[in-house]
């Protein structure tokens, strides 16, 4: 899908915006540009940002959301390293803890190695789509920094 | 007659605090995952690839979850590169693998893997034993929890084919 560059979202203000109000919220951020957008949004102990292990943020995710099935879970993680771990995906459909939410920021590129393409890129993989078919209903696109309000309430609303 | 070690090693489990066991399935741990699915306390987590447990244990432990991993040989491939989260972040995790491709193997595609998943393991600093005998199984067992939980390392226990009964080609 072409995206208008005047509306493209900028990475740091999406995540800053997601966690501005995450209260008690736990934090996975994968390999790459997540761990800085995380890291830049606040550096508190509340996150666990990865700089190896690629493929593995969502897997995280789920063992700490069963572990603390009280508390959110939010990996937030991109394309890149969400597509080394994409059978993940599956294990997390199959067994849905209540507290788990996944982000991508999908910039369609290995943004660590220079940009290069990764699957999503030109119309490629739909990751929200892969989602949904591994049984995450409530899987959505989102494109604008106006939706990006809607996205946190439904991130913050298991709180 | 005495009891298969799957109830000893199952019995390990609930006297040191296992949470999770995450597993890719094989037949030699087949009555270990019928008893840890009958158990309400246990969280049995079936993943697409071993290496999803590895970084499961680590979500795990961040939530004050003691874990154990399931595979076969062939798994520990999988593992490799994820295994570094272990090392890097001290993460403590037991490993009980069923060999494949070692004694009186008969598929030869299970023996690369099967010969070099003790060196791949300790290439990547998990302590690894290996029970040759089914007397074997539950003491190694004993040995790698505490090993692992107290001093913060992975550690694995390869069960040989002599303790599971090679599988042969007819079955």
């Amino acid at each position: 899908m072409a995206i208008d560059s005047s509306t493209r979202l900028d990475r740091r203000e999406v995540v800053k915006a997601l966690l501005r109000e995450r209260g008690e919220m736990l934090v996975i951020a994968g390999l790459g540009a997540p761990s800085w957008d995380a890291a830049a949004a606040g550096d508190v102990p509340l996150n666990f940002p990865l700089w190896g292990g690629m493929g593995g943020a969502v897997a995280i995710g789920l063992g700490l959301a069963i572990a603390q099935p009280k508390r959110p879970v939010l990996v937030l993680t991109g394309d890149g390293e969400l597509l080394m771990g994409l059978g993940s995906l599956a294990t997390v459909g199959v067994y849905k803890p209540a507290n788990l939410s996944i982000v991508v920021l999908d910039n369609e590129r290995y943004g660590e190695t220079g940009m290069q393409n990764s699957h999503t890129a030109a119309g490629g993989v739909n990751l929200a789509a892969v989602a949904v078919a591994c049984g995450m209903e409530r899987s959505s696109l989102v494109t604008r920094m106006d939706q990006v309000g809607a996205l946190c309430k439904d991130l913050h609303s298991m709180q | 007659m005495s009891t298969h070690w799957s109830e000893g090693v199952f019995a390990l489990f609930k006297q040191q605090g296992i949470r999770q066991v995450s597993l890719v399935p094989d037949a030699g741990h087949s009555r270990l995952i019928k008893l840890c699915e009958a158990d309400a306390d246990l969280r049995l987590v079936r993943l697409t690839t071993e290496e999803e447990g590895i970084a499961l244990a680590v979500g795990a432990w961040l939530g004050g979850d003691k874990s154990v991993l399931l595979m076969q040989s062939s798994g520990v491939g999988n593992c490799i590169n994820m295994l570094s989260m272990l090392a890097v972040c001290q993460i403590p995790l037991t490993m009980l693998i069923t060999m494949r491709g070692d004694w009186s193997e008969f598929n030869p595609w299970q023996v690369p893997m099967g010969q070099a998943a003790r060196s791949v393991l300790e290439a990547m600093g998990v302590l690894v034993s290996a029970a040759q005998q089914e007397g074997e199984v539950v003491p190694f067992t004993e040995g790698a929890l505490r090993i692992a939980y107290n001093t913060f390392r992975p550690a694995a226990v390869l069960i040989g084919q002599r303790v599971l009964g090679a599988k042969t080609f007819m079955e």
